[in-house]
C-alpha cells in the first residue's frame, strides 16, 4: 500500500450550469454549461506537495472542492487512497438523500455496508481543507477553542473534556498558537489574519488528516506574514507526512515550498512537472507568459515580460482546439484544431502542446 | 525638479472618545516631474491616510495636525476647499482603491466620464463625448464599448475604465491607490505597462501606493517605505532594493519570494505591526525588529529620518549610526 | 453587550423601552394599582352608567357602571399574553420553516416557501375571523389564530437571511469537516440569523397586539376577559352616542402606545442589526477608523483576493 498514490484525480469533469431562465426553457434552448474543470487528470504521491497554479477561471479552487467531495464531479473520478469516492460528494447545500448502496471500487475495507453519511465522515477524517479567506472562513461567533474542538465533536474522537483540551492545545501549539489558553478564549475578530489561518489549520489538524488541500491559503495576508503559514505547512509535511494539495496564482510562493506544479488554464492542466524545472524550463507558452510577467523583487533585473493581450475568454465558450491558442503567442494553424493532452516531455514534466 | 514636495505630514483621527490617534506622523517626500514614487507598506501602515490628507479628503475623524504639501508654489493644506476642488481631478488625479468596483452600475462606463468631464472642463456635451472617446482608447478600451455597463466589463476594463475617467482632466499627478491588487496577474501587467506607457506619453508624475513590492520594483524610480504611521526608508528603487539599510525595508525584501529562485528561503516578519492606540515612544519597528545592534535605546528614543546619501534617507538608529 | 450599548446610545429606542417598561409593570401590578376590581359585581343606579371621570373613578365608569381605569389597568395584561405569546409562537414557526427550506432548497424548500406564499395571499383577518368562529371565543384559540398566521413573514425573510449566509465561508468550512445540516443550521446559522429574528419579532408582539384588538373590536374576543379591543368593542357600540370619550379614548391610546413603544424598539434594533458593512464609499470612514486601532478587518490583501 506504500506505493500506491493517496490521491488519484481521472480525467475530472466539473461543469456548473447556466439558468435559461423561463423563457429559455419554453423556447428549448440548449442548456450552456460553464465549464470550470474540463478533464483533469494527475496523481499525488503521498507525502507530496503538490501545487496548483492559475489565474482566475482556470479552475483551480474548483478542482481541490471536487477533490473533497464538497461538490460532486459531473464526470470523472477521484480516488483517494486507493478507494473511489466520487459518489460520495455531496452537492453544494446537502441534499435530503440518506445514501447507502452505492457501490464502492476499494479494496479491503467493506464500503459498501456503510450509509453514505458514514462514508463521507470518514472521507473527512483523512482530507482536511484550509480556505482562502481568513476574514470569512471562521465563524464569528465561535470562540477559537470551540473552532478546534467541533471537528472531534462531530466525528467522536475524544471522551472526555480533559482529552479534548489536550488535543486542542496540542493543534494550536503546533500550528505557533502558543500558549493555547491564550487564544483559546478568544473570538475570530481578536485575531490577525495570519492567526485566524493558523487556527483555521489547527482545526485541520486535530482529525489527523492525510490529505490537505490549501486553497490559496495566504493570498489576503500580508507579506511579512506569508511565510509564516507556507513554513508551517512545510513543517506539517515534514514532521506528519501530511499530503498537500497547493493552490494559488502566485507561481513564486509555489517555487518556494511545493515539490511539482501544475499550471492550469481554462479548466484544462497545460504543463506538470518538478517544480523547480517547470520554473526554470517552462515549456507552454502560458506557463513562459506567466513567469515572466511575475514581478521580480530587483528593479536591476527587470525582464523582458511577455505580456498576453486580452483576457482569459469565459468558461462557457472555450475556444475550439487549444482553448489557449487565441492568446497564444506561437500559434499555429494546427492550434485551432487538435486539443492537445498532456504529454510527457521530460522524465514527469508533461506539456499540453502540440508545439512543445 | 520636484512637483510635489510633503513636509512632515502628521495626521490624527479622533476616536468615538476623543482621544486623538496618530495615523500619521512626520512624512515626508518628494515626487519628481515625470517619476514614479512607490509608497510601500503593509496594512494599516498609514500609506493611503497620506494620500488623502494630501488630497485634503480625510474622513471627518482626520486631522491634519501639521505639515505642508507644497504642490504649485502652494502649500495645500492652507488653501480653500474652492481652490482644492479646482486643483483635485484636474492636476492631481486619484485612482482609489477598490474603484473599479465602485463603477455606477446603472449607468454606461461612457456616461460616467462625460459626466466627469463636464463637471471640471465643458459644458458641451458633444466635447466632452469625443474627448471620452479619446480617452477610452487611450487605455486600450475601443470607444464603442463605452456604451456598455460596467457589470459587461471585465475587471482588467473596469481598472481601464477607472483610469481613463482619473485622466479625464490631464492632471500633472495620478495617484494610484492599489491599481492592481484584485486583478489577475496577467493582467496586472497590462495594467502596469499601461501606467508606464502613459506616464510616457502624458508626461505624468505618478504614485503608486501598494503593498506589493514586486509592483514597485518593475516600475518606479523611488520608494517610500512606511511603516507604523511613519517613514522607514525613503530612496531610489535601486537603493531600496539592493542597499536597504533599515531592517524593515531589509526584512520585507527577504520575504518576498522571488520566481527566479526557486526554493530558497523564505523570511516573515514575526509579529504584527503596531497598533496604533499603542504607539511605543521610540522606534515602531523595534518589538519586531531582530537586528543584532538593537539597543535598549531604540524603543526610547523615535529615530529621526536621516539623509545618509544624497537621495537615501533612513530613520533606524543603527543605520545611520554605521552609515 | 455591544448591542445593549449601541441601544442605549439611540434616544427612541430608549423611549420605546421606557414606555414598555411602563405598560409591563401596570400588568404585573395590576391588583395593586387597579382602584377596583373589574370582575367584581358593582350596584349600580343609572347614574352609575357611563359616568364621567370624578374623584372616586379617574377616568369615569363604563356601560355597566364599572370604572373604566381599572379596566384599562387589567387590559394590558391580555394585550401583553396574547401579544408575547402569539409573537413567540409565530416567530418559532417561521424560523423553523425558513431555516430549512433555505439551508436545504430543493423541492422541500420550494413546497414550504409555496405555502408561505399561499397563507400569504389569504387575507389575514377574514380567516382569523372564520377561525375563531368555527373555534370558539377563548384567549387560547386567539393566540393560536394569530401565532399560526403570523409566522409567514418571518419565515420569507429568515429564508433569504439564509440564502447569503449559507454562501459564507465557514459554512463550506462546516461542511468540510464534516459537519451535518443539523448542526450546521443550529450552530453556524441560527446564531447569525438570531440578530434579525429578535428585532422582527419585537416588531411582531405589535401585530399580534393589534390583531387581538380587531379580533376582541370585531367582538370575537375572549368573552371572560378584559382587553382592550373590547373595551372599543363596547365603547364603538354604546359610548359614542352618548359622546363617553373617557371610554372611548383611554384602550385607543393605549394600544397606540403599547404599538408605539414595540415599534420604536424593534426599529432601533433593526437599524443596530442590519448589515450595512456593505458601503460603497472608496473610502469607509469605518475602516479608517478600525485601520487606525491596528485591526484591520479589510486589509489591501484581503481586497486584492476579492475578486478571484
Amino acid at each position: 500500500m506504500e506505493n500506491q498514490p493517496i490521491l488519484q484525480v481521472h480525467d475530472l469533469h466539473k461543469y456548473f450550469p447556466i439558468s435559461r431562465g423561463v423563457w429559455g426553457t419554453l423556447a428549448c434552448q440548449p442548456r450552456r454549461w460553464v465549464r470550470a474543470v474540463d478533464g483533469v487528470s494527475f496523481t499525488v504521491q503521498r507525502g507530496e506537495i503538490l501545487a496548483l497554479v492559475g489565474e482566475s477561471g482556470s479552475g483551480k479552487t474548483t478542482v481541490g472542492m471536487n477533490v473533497l467531495g464538497l461538490q460532486r464531479p459531473t464526470r470523472g473520478h477521484i480516488l483517494f487512497g486507493g478507494y473511489d469516492v466520487t459518489e460520495w460528494a455531496q452537492g453544494h447545500g446537502p441534499s435530503l438523500e440518506t445514501g447507502g448502496g452505492d457501490p464502492s471500487t476499494g479494496s479491503g475495507l467493506c464500503l459498501a455496508a456503510l450509509s453514505r453519511r458514514r462514508r463521507v465522515m470518514l472521507l473527512r477524517e483523512r482530507a482536511q481543507m484550509i480556505f482562502q479567506d481568513p476574514y470569512e472562513s471562521l465563524n464569528p461567533r465561535q470562540i477559537v477553542f470551540d473552532v478546534v474542538a467541533e471537528p472531534m465533536e462531530i466525528h467522536r474522537l475524544t471522551h472526555s473534556r480533559e482529552e479534548k483540551r489536550e488535543r486542542v492545545r496540542a493543534a494550536l501549539e503546533t500550528c505557533g498558537l502558543a500558549p493555547a489558553d491564550h487564544f483559546w478564549g478568544r473570538f475570530p475578530a481578536g485575531l490577525s489574519g495570519g492567526q485566524r489561518q493558523r487556527v483555521v489549520i489547527a482545526g485541520a489538524l486535530v482529525l489527523e488528516p492525510e490529505l490537505l488541500v490549501a486553497d490559496e491559503p495566504v493570498s489576503m495576508l500580508d507579506v511579512s506574514i506569508r511565510a509564516e503559514i507556507l513554513n508551517l505547512l512545510h513543517v506539517l509535511r515534514r514532521e506528519r507526512g501530511i499530503t498537500i494539495l497547493y493552490t494559488t496564482h502566485d507561481l513564486a510562493t509555489a517555487g518556494f515550498f511545493t515539490d511539482r506544479m501544475a499550471v492550469m488554464y481554462l479548466g484544462r492542466i497545460v504543463e506538470l512537472g518538478p517544480t523547480a524545472e517547470v520554473l526554470k524550463e517552462p515549456r507552454h507558452p502560458y506557463t513562459r507568459a506567466l513567469i515572466s510577467v511575475i514581478p521580480v523583487p530587483n528593479p536591476r533585473r527587470r525582464r523582458k515580460r511577455m505580456i498576453l493581450q486580452g483576457e482569459i475568454p469565459d468558461a462557457i465558450d472555450v475556444p475550439p482546439g487549444c482553448r489557449f491558442h487565441p492568446r497564444c503567442p506561437d500559434a499555429v494553424p494546427e492550434c485551432r484544431e487538435t486539443d492537445p493532452q498532456l504529454r510527457a516531455i521530460a522524465g514527469s514534466h508533461e506539456v499540453a502542446c502540440i508545439l512543445a | 525638479m520636484a512637483i510635489l514636495d510633503v513636509r512632515n505630514l502628521s495626521v490624527d483621527y479622533l476616536t468615538d472618545d476623543g482621544t486623538a490617534l496618530c495615523a500619521v506622523e512626520e512624512v515626508s517626500f518628494r515626487l519628481e516631474e515625470g517619476r514614479s514614487l512607490g509608497i510601500v507598506g503593509e496594512s494599516g501602515c498609514g500609506k493611503t491616510t497620506v494620500m488623502m490628507a494630501l488630497l485634503r479628503l480625510l474622513p471627518e475623524e482626520g486631522r491634519i495636525v501639521n505639515g505642508q504639501v507644497i504642490f504649485g508654489g502652494r502649500d495645500l493644506l492652507h488653501c480653500s476647499e474652492a481652490e482644492m476642488r479646482k486643483i483635485r481631478w484636474c492636476e492631481i488625479s486619484m485612482v482609489f482603491q477598490g474603484a473599479m468596483n465602485a463603477l455606477n452600475p446603472v449607468r454606461t462606463v461612457e456616461s460616467q466620464i462625460v459626466e466627469s468631464l463636464r463637471l471640471h472642463i465643458t459644458q458641451d456635451i458633444r466635447v466632452a463625448r469625443e474627448r471620452t472617446g479619446e480617452l477610452l482608447e487611450l487605455v486600450g478600451i475601443p470607444a464603442q464599448r463605452g456604451r456598455q455597463y460596467p457589470h459587461q466589463f471585465s475587471g482588467g476594463m473596469r481598472q481601464r475604465a477607472v483610469i481613463a475617467m482619473a485622466l479625464a482632466c490631464a492632471p500633472s499627478i495620478l495617484i494610484a491607490d492599489e491599481p492592481t491588487t484584485a486583478l489577475d496577474v496577467m493582467i496586472q501587467a497590462q495594467i502596469l505597462e499601461l501606467l508606464e506607457r502613459l506616464q510616457a506619453e502624458l508626461a505624468l508624475s505618478l504614485i503608486m501606493v501598494t503593498h506589493d513590492l514586486g509592483m514597485v520594483a518593475e516600475t518606479c524610480d523611488d520608494v517610500l517605505v512606511m511603516y507604523g504611521g511613519m517613514v522607514a526608508e525613503y530612496a531610489n528603487s535601486d537603493a531600496i532594493f539592493n542597499d536597504p539599510q533599515h531592517p524593515y525595508t531589509q526584512r520585507l525584501m527577504e520575504a518576498f519570494p522571488d520566481v527566479e529562485e526557486p526554493g530558497s528561503t523564505l523570511a516573515s516578519i514575526p509579529g504584527n505591526p503596531p497598533r496604533l492606540d499603542e504607539l511605543p515612544p521610540g522606534c515602531r519597528f523595534e518589538p519586531r525588529c531582530e537586528c543584532q545592534w538593537r539597543e535598549a535605546f531604540c524603543a526610547q528614543k523615535m529615530p529621526p529620518l536621516v539623509e545618509l546619501e544624497p537621495d537615501h534617507c533612513v530613520a533606524c538608529h543603527w543605520a545611520s549610526r554605521i552609515g | 453587550m455591544n448591542a445593549l450599548k449601541q441601544f442605549i446610545r439611540k434616544p427612541m429606542g430608549v423611549v420605546g423601552a421606557v414606555m414598555l417598561l411602563v405598560v409591563v409593570v401596570v400588568a404585573v401590578c395590576a391588583p395593586w394599582l387597579a382602584p377596583y376590581d373589574p370582575q367584581e359585581r358593582v350596584q349600580v343606579t343609572p347614574d352609575d352608567i357611563l359616568a364621567p371621570p370624578d374623584a372616586e373613578h379617574l377616568l369615569g365608569r363604563d356601560d355597566a357602571g364599572k370604572d373604566v381605569l381599572s379596566q384599562l389597568i387589567y387590559g394590558a395584561r391580555v394585550s401583553l399574553i396574547v401579544g408575547f405569546t402569539a409573537s413567540f409562537m409565530s416567530m418559532f414557526i417561521g424560523t423553523t420553516v425558513g431555516l430549512v427550506a433555505g439551508y436545504y432548497g430543493g423541492r422541500v424548500g420550494n413546497t414550504l416557501m409555496r405555502l408561505v406564499d399561499f397563507l400569504m395571499v389569504i387575507p389575514d383577518l377574514p380567516l382569523m375571523l372564520v377561525i375563531i368562529a368555527v373555534m370558539g371565543r377563548g384567549l387560547l384559540n386567539i393566540i393560536l389564530v394569530i401565532g399560526l398566521l403570523g409566522w409567514t413573514y418571518t419565515a420569507r425573510l429568515v429564508r433569504s437571511q439564509v440564502l447569503s449566509i449559507k454562501e459564507r465561508q465557514f459554512v463550506l468550512r462546516a461542511q468540510a469537516i464534516g459537519a451535518g445540516g443539523g448542526r450546521i443550521i443550529l450552530r453556524h446559522i441560527l446564531p447569525q440569523v438570531l440578530p434579525l429574528i429578535i428585532a422582527q419579532a419585537v416588531l411582531d408582539i405589535s401585530v399580534s397586539i393589534l390583531a387581538e384588538s380587531s379580533l376582541a373590536f370585531l367582538g370575537l374576543g375572549d368573552p371572560t376577559l378584559i382587553s382592550w379591543g373590547m373595551m372599543l368593542n363596547f365603547a364603538f357600540e354604546r359610548a359614542i352616542s352618548r359622546q363617553a370619550w373617557w371610554f372611548l379614548l383611554p384602550p385607543g391610546f393605549a394600544i397606540v402606545l403599547i404599538s408605539l413603544a414595540l415599534v420604536l424598539i424593534g426599529n432601533t434594533l433593526d437599524e443596530i442589526v442590519n448589515p450595512r458593512l456593505r458601503t460603497h464609499h472608496l473610502f469607509d470612514p469605518r475602516r479608517m477608523v478600525a485601520l487606525v486601532t491596528g485591526t484591520p478587518p479589510q486589509s489591501e490583501a484581503k481586497v486584492a483576493a476579492k475578486a478571484r
